[in-house]
C-alpha cells in the first residue's frame, strides 16, 4: 500500500513529523512502513516561469532563446523543447539547481543531475526548462504534460512560485507493509487513523454530504441478491449527466503518489474512494442494463463471459455474477464486464458498492486467474458498513467536481447487519497477559485514541465496526500494548515450574551419527524431500517395484518435485555427480533425512516418515571403507555384537557382486554397496561410488549410551595362527561363525592377517590366515587350555570342506 | 707410592681431556679403573705394602679413584649432552612441510546454526521435539486459528497430497500436538523442515528449516516472551545485541510482534547486511492466541504461553554471509568445506 503523506495528513491536519520519525513511530506501533522516498529529494531551485520572447538561436537550428520572467529576476534560456510558446507557464532550474533525470526519461540517477549556467553553441543560458520526466516523473502520472517537450502550467500558476510545490512534489510516498488481520488499513482513512493514534492527534474523516437532484432512484434501478450467502450487502446509486473530462490535479497527483494512473473524473473518483475507503467500485453504463434491473447470482457452470478487457472467461456455479433482466454484466467483485463498461460517451452512470463473500472471491479469482485490484480488496472480507459510506462519498465527488448530478436515494439490500462487537474490559487480566502494570486512565485513553468506546455499566469496550479484527481480551491487550509501546514492555524470564532442557534420544543418535559421518570424513548435504518420479528409473527399479508406491503432490512446482522420496539414494546421488562433474576430487556426502512410505495410496492417513542415514562416496576408498564408517557408527551408539553382512540384498541400484545388507541380531538395519555401473552412466558419474543407508528407525532399537567398563585384562592371553586353504564360495563371515560358536568363553578375539589367491593356491580355492586370542579372566592360561577349544574350531573348519595348512 | 698415584691421575686426566669421543671415555675408564687397569694394579699391589700402612694407602688410592670418577662422569655426560645435540642438529625438519589431516568432514550450516540454537534453548529448560513433515490440515492451519477459507492459507503457498493432507508450512503445529498431550507446564522448542510452493532462487526455496518455540505456564507474560528472547539473541549474535520488537499480526498469536536484532555485521550502524537500517528481522512471536489454547484443551482463564517462530536458513545466511540459498542443497564440497 503506497500512500503520499499529503493525503494523510488531510485527516490528520495536526501530524508533523519528519520522513524518519514517521516511519520509526508507525512500525513501532503496528503500521510498519517499508520505505518512503521524497518526491523532491532529487529537485532543487526550480521557479515558475513564464515565457516573455522567443527568438531563432543565431547558429543552430533547432534552438530557441527564451527570455523567462522568473519573478525576482528575468533569465535567458536556451533550449531545443518544441513546445513552447510565449506567454507559457513553465518549471525553470537555475544555476546550481538540480533535476531528477534526463529528458529521455530513462533510469534517474541516484543523486540526481545539477544544472548549471552555460552556453548552448554560444549563446548563455542561465538555466532549464523542465519536462516531466526531468522532474523524475511522467505522463502516466501527469497526462496533461506534453508527450515530448517541456512540462507547461495552467494560467492560475503564479511567477516565480516553487515549481516543486506547484507540482504537488513536495511530498514523501509511504509504502507500507499491511497485516492480513488489517482490513481497514488497506484504505487511506485506515492508514491515518492509524497515524492519528499513534502521534496521539485529533483524526477528521471527511464529511460526506451528497447534494441530491430530486429524481428518485427507484425509477432508474432495482436490485435483487439471489445468492445472499455470498452477497451481505449491495447499494447501488445513479448519477445522471454524467460529462466526462480530466479530474482535478490534487486528485490526480493523489492517485498517482499511490501508483494509480489519472484516467477521467469518473474513473478517477471510483480509484480514489478505493483508495480512501478500501472499499472496491463499479461503475456501469446504465444505459447497457436490461430492464433497469441488477440481479445478483451464480454463474452456470460452462458458461463464457467476456470481461471489459475484451478476454473470454470461463464460469463456474460457484463464481457470483452481476446481471440484469437478460444476461451477466459483470463478475462480482472481479471484474465488470465488456457489454456495460464505461466510455466517453456514458450518460448515466450506476454504481455499485457492496459487500462480498471474501473466500468466495479469493477461490474465484484463482479459478479465473484474475487477480484485480478489487478482488485484492473484496477477498480479506470487507465491512459491510463501509459500502454505503464509499458509495455517498463517490456521489459526493461526482457532484462537487461537476462530473454529474445525483440522483436521490439509494438502493440498499442488505443483510441484517452484525451488531457491534462488545468486549468485556479487564485491566487486571490485559496487564497479566502483558507483564505490566499499565493504569487505567493510559488504557481509557488509548481505547479512545482508537475509536473503541467504553460502556461504563456493562464494563465493556464497543468495537467500531471497521475493526473486524478485534474480537477477545487478548486482542484489546495488543491494542493496548501498541500504543503503551512494544519498548515500554519490560523483559523478564519466565518464572514459575523449572523444567528440564533435553534432545530426545532419535535425535541424540542422529547427532552422533553426524559426529561419526563427519569424523570419517563425510561432509553433511542436505537433499530435497521431493522429488521426480523418473528417479525410480535412474536408480533401474523394476516397473512393479514397491519403492515407486510414492506419495504424489497434488499442485507441484513441476514433475522434478512432484513425489515425495521412497528411497534417499537419489539425493546423494546427484549431489556426488554434481561435484563429480566440477571436477572435486575425493568426495564424501552424507545426508540424514526422512523418506515417506505410505500405508496406502491414494492415501487417507499419515505416511510413515522414516530417518534415512545414506552415505556416499567417490575417490580413495572401497567397499570395506564405507563398512568401517558403519561399524565405528556402531560401536559409537552401543552396538556391540558382532554385525553380520548378507551380500545377497537384492538391490538393482547396486554391484551384484559387492553389496550386502547390513544385519545385527537378525534385524536388517540398512545396506551398503557399490554402486551398479549403470546406475552410474544414469547420474554421469564417471568414477566408482559407494554408498550405504542406515534406516534409523530400524537402528533404534539396538542402540543405547550407556556403558560398563569389564575391566581391564590381567592376564596374558594365548594366542593360536590358523593358516588355512578354502574353497572360494566360502565366506570370511562363515568361517567366523564357526569361531563364534565354537569358541567358547575363553576365545577373546581374532583377526584375519593374511588373504591370497593366485599362483601358489589351486584353482577353485583361496589361502586365508587367522590369528585366535585365547584369554581367562582369573588365570594365566595354559597350552592344555586351549588345545580342546582349538580342535573343536578345527573340526567345524574341516566340515566345510576347508583344508588347514600345517 | 703417593708419588704413583698421583701419576696416575694425571695420565688419567690428561686422557680425558684428550678424549674425543664416548668409546675413547670408556677406553679410559678400562685402562685405569678397569680390572686390569692401573688402579687396579695398585691395589693389587697392596700386599707389597707395611700391613700398618695398609688402611692409609686404601684410603689414598680409593680418593683417587673417586677423584677420576667424578672427573670422567663429568666427561661423559657432556658427551652425550654434546652427542644428543648433534643428534637433534641433524634431526631439523622444515614445519612449513603440508599438514597430514585426517580429512574431517564437515557439518551443513543450516546444522550449525540449528544446534547452536538448540544449545541455547535446552539450556534455559526447553525440550527438543519432532512432529510430522507431513501433516493434516487440522495441525497445520485450523488448531492455529487458521480456519478453512482463510486467506493465511493462500499466503503460504501450500503443497496439498489431498484435501486434508499436505506439506506443513510450519514447524507451528508441532506445538499443538505437544499441548494436546496435556503434560504442562510447556518448554518445548521444534526444529524441523517445512515446505512452501516457492520456485527456487537465490533468496527462496520450496523446502526450508524452522525452528518453532513453545512455552505455557501460568503466568507467562508478554514481558517473559521478550526476556527469553533477547537472552537468546544475546546468546545467539553476541553480548551487545540489542532487540526490538514490532508489532506485528500472526493467527495462532495475540498479541503478535516481530523481533529484530542490531545488525551483528556492523552493530546497528547501518550496512549492506542490514540495508542500511541497523536492524535484521529474525523472527517472529507472540502470546499463544486463546483460540489455540482451548482447541488444545487448555484452559486460557488459567494457562498464557508465548510462541515464537525463526527461520534456520535466514540465520545461516546472515550468519555466514551466503549470498545464494541454492548454494544450501547443491552440496558441493568447496561450499561445505568453509563450515
Amino acid at each position: 500500500m503506497n500512500t503520499a503523506l499529503s493525503w494523510i495528513k488531510a485527516y490528520v491536519p495536526d501530524l508533523e513529523a519528519g520522513d524518519q520519525e514517521y516511519t520509526d513511530a508507525m512500525t513501532l506501533s503496528g503500521t510498519k512502513v517499508e520505505t518512503f522516498e521524497r518526491l523532491d529529494k532529487n529537485l532543487d531551485k526550480i521557479i515558475v516561469g513564464q515565457i516573455l520572447s522567443i527568438e531563432k538561436h543565431p547558429d543552430a537550428d533547432k534552438l530557441i532563446v527564451c527570455q523567462v520572467d522568473l519573478g525576482k529576476e528575468k533569465l535567458q534560456i536556451v533550449t531545443g523543447a518544441p513546445n513552447v510558446k510565449v506567454g507559457d507557464k513553465v518549471p525553470v532550474v537555475i544555476d546550481g539547481g538540480k533535476v531528477a533525470g534526463g529528458h529521455d526519461g530513462g533510469p534517474l540517477p541516484e543523486k540526481g543531475i545539477t544544472i548549471k549556467n552555460g552556453k548552448l553553441r554560444g549563446v548563455e543560458s542561465f538555466g532549464m526548462m523542465c519536462s516531466i520526466e526531468e522532474l523524475g516523473s511522467s505522463r502516466d502520472y501527469y497526462p496533461e504534460a506534453p508527450e515530448d517537450g517541456i512540462y507547461i502550467f495552467e494560467d492560475e500558476a503564479e511567477v516565480g512560485a516553487d515549481a516543486i510545490e506547484a507540482l504537488g512534489l513536495r511530498d514523501t510516498v509511504f509504502e507500507y507493509e499491511v497485516t492480513s488481520n488489517r482490513v481497514d488499513c488497506y484504505s487511506v482513512l485506515g492508514i491515518a487513523r492509524e497515524a492519528a493514534a499513534t502521534f496521539n492527534k485529533p483524526f477528521h474523516a471527511p464529511v460526506v454530504e451528497v447534494k441530491e437532484n430530486g429524481e428518485k432512484v427507484e425509477d432508474y434501478i432495482s436490485v435483487e441478491v439471489i445468492d445472499r450467502d455470498l452477497c451481505s450487502r449491495y447499494c447501488a446509486r445513479v448519477c445522471t449527466n454524467i460529462k466526462i473530462g480530466p479530474s482535478p490535479k490534487w486528485m490526480q497527483r493523489r492517485l498517482a503518489a499511490s501508483g494509480i494512473r489519472p484516467i477521467n473524473n469518473l474513473v478517477d473518483i471510483t480509484n480514489y474512494v478505493m483508495e480512501e475507503y478500501g472499499q472496491p467500485m463499479h461503475a456501469f453504463d446504465l444505459d447497457t442494463i436490461a430492464g433497469k434491473k441488477i440481479i445478483v447470482k451464480r454463474a452456470k457452470d460452462g458458461e463464457e463471459f467476456q470481461t471489459l478487457d475484451g478476454q473470454i472467461r470461463k464460469l463456474d456455479s460457484e463464481m457470483l455474477m452481476i446481471c440484469d433482466g437478460e444476461k451477466e454484466i459483470g463478475i462480482a467483485g472481479i471484474m465488470g464486464g465488456e457489454n456495460s463498461k464505461i466510455t466517453d460517451e456514458v450518460k448515466t452512470v450506476l454504481f455499485e458498492a457492496a459487500t462480498f463473500n471474501g473466500a468466495n472471491i479469493r477461490k474465484s479469482a484463482k479459478r479465473l486467474g484474475l487477480r484485480t485490484d478489487a478482488s485484492g480488496k473484496f477477498e480479506k472480507g470487507l465491512d459491510p458498513r463501509n459500502a454505503e459510506a464509499a458509495i455517498n462519498r463517490a456521489c459526493q465527488l461526482i457532484q462537487e467536481l461537476g462530473c454529474g448530478e445525483v440522483v436521490s436515494g439509494i438502493v440498499d439490500v442488505c443483510e441484517p447487519l452484525k451488531e457491534l462487537t462488545r468486549i468485556k474490559f479487564d485491566q487486571e487480566r490485559i496487564n497479566n497477559l502483558l507483564g505490566t502494570d499499565i493504569d487505567r486512565e493510559t488504557m481509557m485513553d488509548i481505547f479512545g485514541r482508537l475509536e473503541l468506546s467504553y460502556d461504563e455499566a456493562a464494563n465493556e469496550l464497543i468495537i467500531p465496526s471497521f475493526r473486524q479484527d478485534l474480537e477477545g481480551i487478548a486482542d484489546i491487550a495488543e491494542e493496548v500494548a501498541r500504543f503503551y509501546g512494544y519498548d515500554k514492555i519490560p523483559m523478564t524470564l519466565p518464572s514459575g515450574e523449572a523444567t528440564t532442557g533435553k534432545l530426545p534420544f532419535k535425535l541424540r543418535l542422529e547427532e552422533k551419527a553426524r559426529d561419526i559421518a563427519e569424523f570419517c570424513g563425510f561432509s553433511q548435504g542436505m537433499c530435497y524431500s521431493f522429488e521426480s518420479p523418473k528417479v525410480y528409473d535412474k536408480l533401474t527399479l523394476s516397473e512393479d517395484d514397491p519403492l515407486r508406491n510414492a506419495i504424489t503432490i497434488a499442485n507441484p512446482l513441476g514433475e522434478d518435485f512432484s513425489i515425495m522420496r521412497t528411497i534417499s539414494l537419489n539425493g546423494i546421488l546427484t549431489s556426488l555427480a554434481t561435484n563429480y562433474n566440477r571436477r572435486n576430487k575425493d568426495v564424501r556426502l552424507y545426508e540424514l533425512g526422512n523418506i515417506y512410505l505410505p500405508k496406502s495410496l491414494p492415501l487417507t492417513e499419515l505416511p510413515e516418515e522414516r530417518m534415512q542415514l545414506t552415505l556416499g562416496f567417490y575417490g580413495d576408498g572401497d567397499f570395506f571403507t564405507m563398512k568401517g564408517v558403519i561399524e565405528e557408527y556402531f560401536d559409537a551408539i552401543g552396538l556391540n555384537k558382532k554385525v553380520t553382512y548378507d551380500p545377497n540384498a537384492g538391490k538393482v541400484f547396486l554391484h551384484p557382486g559387492r553389496q550386502a545388507n547390513i544385519l545385527y541380531e537378525g534385524v536388517v538395519l540398512g545396506y551398503l554397496g557399490e554402486v551398479h555401473p549403470a546406475v552410474l552412466d544414469n547420474y554421469d558419474l564417471g568414477t566408482k561410488a559407494y554408498v550405504a543407508v542406515l534406516d534409523m528407525p530400524a537402528v533404534e532399537p539396538f542402540a543405547t549410551f550407556s556403558r560398563k567398563y569389564e575391566g581391564i585384562a590381567k592376564y596374558p592371553a594365548v594366542t593360536r595362527d590358523i593358516s588355512m586353504v578354502v574353497p572360494k564360495k566360502i565366506l570370511a563371515g562363515q568361517i567366523e561363525a564357526v569361531f563364534d560358536q565354537r569358541g567358547g568363553k575363553l576365545l577373546e578375539s581374532y583377526a584375519l592377517f593374511d588373504i591370497y589367491e593366485g599362483a601358489q593356491i589351486k584353482p577353485g580355492f583361496k589361502s586365508m590366515a587367522y590369528s585366535l586370542a585365547f584369554r581367562a579372566k582369573d588365570r594365566t592360561l595354559e597350552e592344555q587350555d586351549v588345545t580342546a577349544t582349538m580342535k573343536k574350531i578345527l573340526n567345524g573348519l574341516e566340515g566345510m570342506g576347508i583344508e588347514l595348512r600345517q | 707410592m703417593n708419588a704413583k698415584l698421583e701419576q696416575i691421575k694425571a695420565e688419567a686426566m690428561e686422557q680425558i681431556k684428550n678424549s674425543d669421543a664416548l668409546d675413547k671415555l670408556n677406553e679410559v675408564r678400562v685402562n685405569i679403573l678397569g680390572k686390569k687397569g692401573a688402579l687396579t694394579a695398585v691395589l693389587k699391589s697392596m700386599k707389597d705394602v707395611a700391613p700398618e700402612d695398609r688402611p692409609k694407602v686404601g684410603q689414598l688410592v680409593n680418593e683417587t679413584r673417586a677423584e677420576i670418577e667424578k672427573v670422567l662422569e663429568e666427561a661423559i655426560r657432556k658427551m652425550e649432552a654434546m652427542k644428543r645435540e648433534a643428534q637433534l642438529k641433524a634431526e631439523v625438519i622444515d614445519v612449513t612441510l603440508p599438514a597430514k589431516k585426517n580429512n574431517v568432514g564437515h557439518r551443513h550450516p543450516n546444522t550449525i546454526a540449528m544446534e547452536e540454537v538448540e544449545r541455547i534453548f535446552i539450556g534455559m529448560g526447553y525440550e527438543v521435539v519432532e512432529g510430522p513433515e507431513i501433516e493434516t490440515d487440522y495441525y497445520n492451519f485450523e488448531a492455529l486459528n487458521i480456519p478453512a477459507d482463510h486467506p493465511a492459507k493462500d499466503e503460504q503457498d501450500t503443497f496439498y497430497i489431498n484435501g486434508d493432507i499436505l506439506l506443513r508450512t510450519q514447524t507451528s503445529g508441532t506445538q499443538v500436538h505437544v499441548m494436546e498431550e496435556g503434560k504442562l507446564p510447556i518448554r518445548m522448542i521444534a526444529p524441523g523442515r517445512v515446505f512452501r510452493s516457492d520456485e527456487v532462487d537465490a533468496t527462496h526455496s520450496p523446502s526450508f528449516h524452522q525452528i518453532e518455540g513453545l512455552v505455557i505456564d501460568k503466568k507467562i507474560t508478554f514481558a517473559d516472551l521478550k526476556g527469553t528472547l533477547a537472552e537468546f539473541a544475546r546468546e545467539l549474535f553476541g553480548e551487545e545485541t540489542k532487540v526490538k520488537f514490532r508489532p506485528h499480526h500472526f493467527n495462532f498469536t495475540e498479541p503478535s510482534a516481530e523481533m529484530d536484532v542490531s545488525c551483528f555485521k556492523c552493530g546497528g550502524t547501518g550496512c549492506r547486511f542490514c540495508k542500511g537500517s541497523g536492524w535484521i528481522e529474525i523472527l517472529g512471536c507472540g502470546m499463544v492466541h486463546p483460540n489455540v489454547l482451548r482447541m488444545s484443551n487448555i484452559d486460557p482463564e488459567k494457562y498464557t504461553g508465548f510462541a515464537f517462530g525463526i527461520g534456520l536458513e535466514r540465520i545461516a545466511l546472515l550468519k555466514y554471509e551466503i549470498d545464494d540459498m541454492r548454494l544450501l542443497y547443491e552440496n558441493d564440497i568447496r561450499f561445505l568445506r568453509q563450515f
